[in-house]
Formats: structure tokens, sequence, C-alpha cells
């Protein structure tokens, strides 16, 4: 099993972050992992995104031009790729900001109203997790235990309390799918 | 010790640390900002001494202190960066001092831009800066061997008494990877009885230099360091061979680029059928001639990959030294070169071997 993603959005958005936690995940359940980010003098509201490798077997490039899933925050990342995304794959749209629909029809789509299930909860920045939730429950490639064990790492104990909010919103994005 | 995810930047400063490295000089550059950023905020947990200095240049001659005083030390810089120091490495390869530079190179030439390229490798394998020198150049391919040629270059620096280089890019240092610090096999390493530590009048007074106005005693120098580089080719030379058992086809990749060799690879031979193999030259210099060389008797056409216009490339047509083809596939600017880029060569090499 090799499964390839990219996470793309707006800086800010946490598209980095929900990359790094599938690779956490991953790692954490005895996967060979990669996490590469499109890095540079990015800022808040400019783009940024992530290719991350979850594998059985040593990753070779850590480079996904042919994604098993693409999770879009933004408008401009699903213009950008869509059609990274193999036949057959899933795509992962941010419908509280995409009004657009997919335009490929040989891929499986999941709209995820992922700004509106953060902003019911109170905090707009928990929206990539509605997006995480979303892909985790569709591709089953880690378990939501091992992302909340990841999470903990990421967060660091200063930020332990946010992990609920965090968790809601994973399990709201889940139960869209 | 369990596995931890990081990233490569990050990874190599703290395996400078367990190394022993005390001393970090450096100033800032994308794409390896994370290492000096790392450095302050673990060096004084540990008793050392980071130091942003107001260039590159000061940083390297602050290294070049630290080394004539016996100390593990480390400066890290980005292509424009290291062009910059090139002129104390060549002062401290020639003052006999260990030290590690890390280059985690980025497009040039130029001021360049962000993104990985191995645009450097004439640089740092051909010396570089002036004179007659070299470096233990490491090219590592992932997270984990990227701090594992870390701790091994300060140990190979501080047994040969020649400075280090760790070439990696910018995907090297800023992807994340799983990575466990290992010790490296021990070492039988010398006491720096010629640290410049204070004269204190029991035993004779260490000089650090690299000035030398009579012909003979630059000779002398010349010829040691020209001795010391001999040894390190017979004993210091790291390569991986992949799927070679039964290659027709070897392709030569090092760092970034043979991990996409390596997909190429899988794709070639499973779907294409064509039996493409990998030399991946761990250390560039010394440079892994003879594997190469030798993989002539079964291998009937070589592909280099790289991302630049085709320097690597040279050093593996001189290991062949016109025994097979030597083609190569590269990609300039900071563009990371595709499978099927790899794989149409292959193919272009099968149709004209039929």
């Amino acid at each position: 099993m090799t499964n390839e993603i990219i996470s793309a959005g707006f800086g800010g958005q946490g598209v980095l972050l929900l990359g790094q936690l599938i690779t956490y995940a991953g790692m954490i359940e005895g996967y060979h992992v990669s996490w590469l980010p499109s890095y540079g003098p990015e800022m808040r509201g400019g783009t940024a995104n992530c290719c991350v490798v979850v594998s059985d077997e040593p990753v070779g490039s850590p480079v996904v031009t042919e994604a098993d899933a693409v999770i879009v925050l933004n408008r401009p990342s699903l213009d950008k790729f869509e059609n990274s995304l193999k036949p057959g794959g899933k795509l992962f749209i941010n419908s509280s900001l995409i009004e657009k629909k997919a335009s490929r029809g040989d891929v499986n789509v999941y709209y995820i109203p992922a700004n509106d299930i953060a902003l019911s909860l109170g905090n707009v920045k928990v929206a990539n997790m509605a997006m995480l939730g979303a892909y985790v429950k569709a591709s089953g490639i880690v378990k939501k235990e091992s992302i909340i064990k990841a999470l903990g790492k990421a967060l660091g104990e200063k930020k332990l309390h946010l992990i609920p909010i965090n968790e809601q919103a994973f399990d709201e994005g889940a139960k869209r799918v | 010790m369990a596995k931890v995810l990081m990233k490569g930047n990050e990874a190599v400063a703290e395996a400078a640390i367990q190394a022993g490295c005390r001393f970090f000089f450096g100033y800032p550059i994308t794409p390896q900002n994370q290492i000096p950023e790392y450095m302050s905020r673990r060096l004084p947990e540990v008793g050392g001494t980071f130091l942003q200095a107001e260039s590159e240049i000061s940083a390297i001659n602050m290294v070049y202190g630290a080394a004539g005083a016996g100390a593990r030390v480390m400066t890290s810089s980005s292509s424009p960066g290291i062009s910059l120091k090139q002129e104390g490495i060549s002062y401290i390869a020639c003052a006999e001092l260990p030290c590690v530079i890390v280059n985690m190179v980025r497009s040039g030439p130029g001021l360049g831009g962000i993104l990985p390229t191995q645009g450097d490798y004439f640089q740092s394998v051909k010396g570089g800066g002036h004179g007659d020198y070299r470096l233990v150049v490491y090219a590592p391919n992932s997270v984990q061997e990227a701090a594992d040629c870390v701790m091994q270059a300060f140990d190979v620096s501080d047994q040969y008494r020649v400075p280090a280089l760790i070439l990696g890019d910018g995907m090297i240092g800023q992807m994340m990877e799983p990575v466990e610090f290992r010790t490296p096999k021990k070492r039988d390493l010398p006491e720096k009885t010629w640290a410049a530590t204070g004269y204190d009048g029991t035993k004779q007074r260490a000089v650090i230099n690299s000035l030398y106005i009579e012909a003979e005693a630059m000779n002398a120098v010349c010829t040691r360091l020209q001795q010391v580089y001999r040894q390190i080719e017979q004993n210091e030379i790291q390569y991986e061979e992949y799927m070679m058992d039964d290659a027709e086809i070897c392709i030569v990749a090092y760092g970034t680029t043979s991990r996409i060799a390596k997909n190429a690879i899988g794709q070639a031979r499973a779907s294409l059928g064509i039996r493409a193999g990998l030399i991946r030259p761990i250390t560039l210099w010394p440079f892994p001639s003879k594997a190469i060389s030798d993989a002539a008797g079964q291998c009937s056409a070589f592909v280099a990959v790289e991302m630049s216009a085709g320097q690597m490339v040279e050093d593996v047509r001189l290991a062949l030294d016109g025994k097979r083809p030597v083609s190569f596939v590269g990609t300039l600017g900071g563009i990371i070169p595709t499978p099927a880029m790899i794989i149409d060569e292959l193919k272009a090499i099968k149709e004209a071997m039929s």
C-alpha cells in the first residue's frame, strides 16, 4: 500500500499541519512516511501546500504528482491540484469557501463545509480538522486515535486544552462522508 | 531511541549536538534557516555557543577559530552563502582543521531562487575555493541519512583533519521524515595535540596557520594533504546499489534525484520490463568511481540524473573512461525531475539497444 496525498489552501488555514498529522499518524502506525511542504516566502493569505506519502515500503520520491487524495481548502488550490489526482482518487473540497464543483467525472468527490463546521464550534481555525476527519473516514488509511495522538504532539503541552474542539471538528467532518 | 518526525534541517542540527558539536556560527538564508534556529535554542541547553555572525565570511572565520582551538564546530548556509565562505574553507583546509559545513543547496547562479537544485556539485567536490584541496562530501537522500552523515562527518573530519561538507538541498532540509539518532561506528580518534588552547610552557607552541611563503614549506603541506586525501579515497567511499543484481541499464544519481530514480526504476521494471538499477553515491568526494566502472561489465548503458545542467555526469564519464555510453537527464532552476522523464530516457536507450 502506498497512499499519496496533497493538502492545499491559503497560508493560515492549517493545510501543512493537516498533512503533518496524517504523516505523524502514519508513523505511529508503523508506516514509512514523508511530508514535503511548499516553502519560501509564504505568508498568511498566500498559498501553501504539502505532499504526504504513507506507505508500507520505504518512500521513494516525496514529491506527489499522481495523488490518491487531494484535499483543497480554497479555490486556487482546487484549480491547481484537481488534475494531480489519479483516476478513481478522492477529492475533498472545502465547500464553505469553494462554490465551484469538481470538473472531473472520474474521481470521488466529497464536499465538506469545513469553515461552517468550524464556525459552528466557535473557532474557524479548526476547519482543517473537519477536512481531515472527512479524509480519514473516507480513506481509512490511518486511525482517528493516531491522529489525536499526533495532534497532542503537534500542539505541545501548553495547548492540549484545544484537543476537544479539534476532535469535535474532526468528527463533524467525518459525518459528512 | 524511538523515531521522531523531524524536518531535515532540524535533524541535521540535532545530530550535530549529539555528535558533540558545541559551537555554531552562521548567517540566515532560505532554505536552511531551521538549522540556526534549532541551534540557537539547543546549544545553550548543552553549554554550547550559538552566534549569528554579521556575514557568512565572518561566520566561517569564527569556525576557523573554534576549529583551531580543537572544538567540534559547524556552520550551515545555502548556495550563495557557501560561495562567500569559500575563502575561509580554503584556509581551514590548508590549516588542516576539522569542521562540518552544511550546504542546503538552492538554485543558482547568482542569488538565484530558493528551490532545490544540485548545481553546487562542482563547487563541493572540485575544491570550491582556491588551491589544491578537497572536502569529504556527503550527499544524504533522506532525513535519517542526513542525521547519520552529520554524525559521521564530525568523526571523519577529526580523524583526517579535513573539513567535511554535507550537501543537501531545499527538499532534504524542508521535508519531514521519521528519524532516529544513532551513534556511528566507533573510530579511534587521535587526541587534538595540535589545538591552540593556550601556551603554558609544558609543550610545544600550537600554531594554526595557512601561510607558507617558502616553496618547500608549501610543498610539504600540499604533499601531506594529498597523502591524506589518498587515505580517504581508500577508506571512506560510500554508495548504495539498488536493483543492480540483474540491471542492464545503470542510473547514477545522488540525494533528492536518487529517490525519483528509485520510483522510475520500479515503474520501468513493472510496466516496461526494462531492467534498470541505481548506483547512488553517498560520498560525492571521494566518488565511487570503481563501483561505477565495475558495473560496466554488466550494464551496457549509464544515465546520470541531476538537478543541474550536468556536473556529476562528468565524474561518471571519467569513471567509465569511454567503456560505455553515458546519457544525461537534468532539470534546472528548482524543477524536480519526474519519474516519467527518467523512464523516457530508459525507453530511448532500450530501443537503441535492440
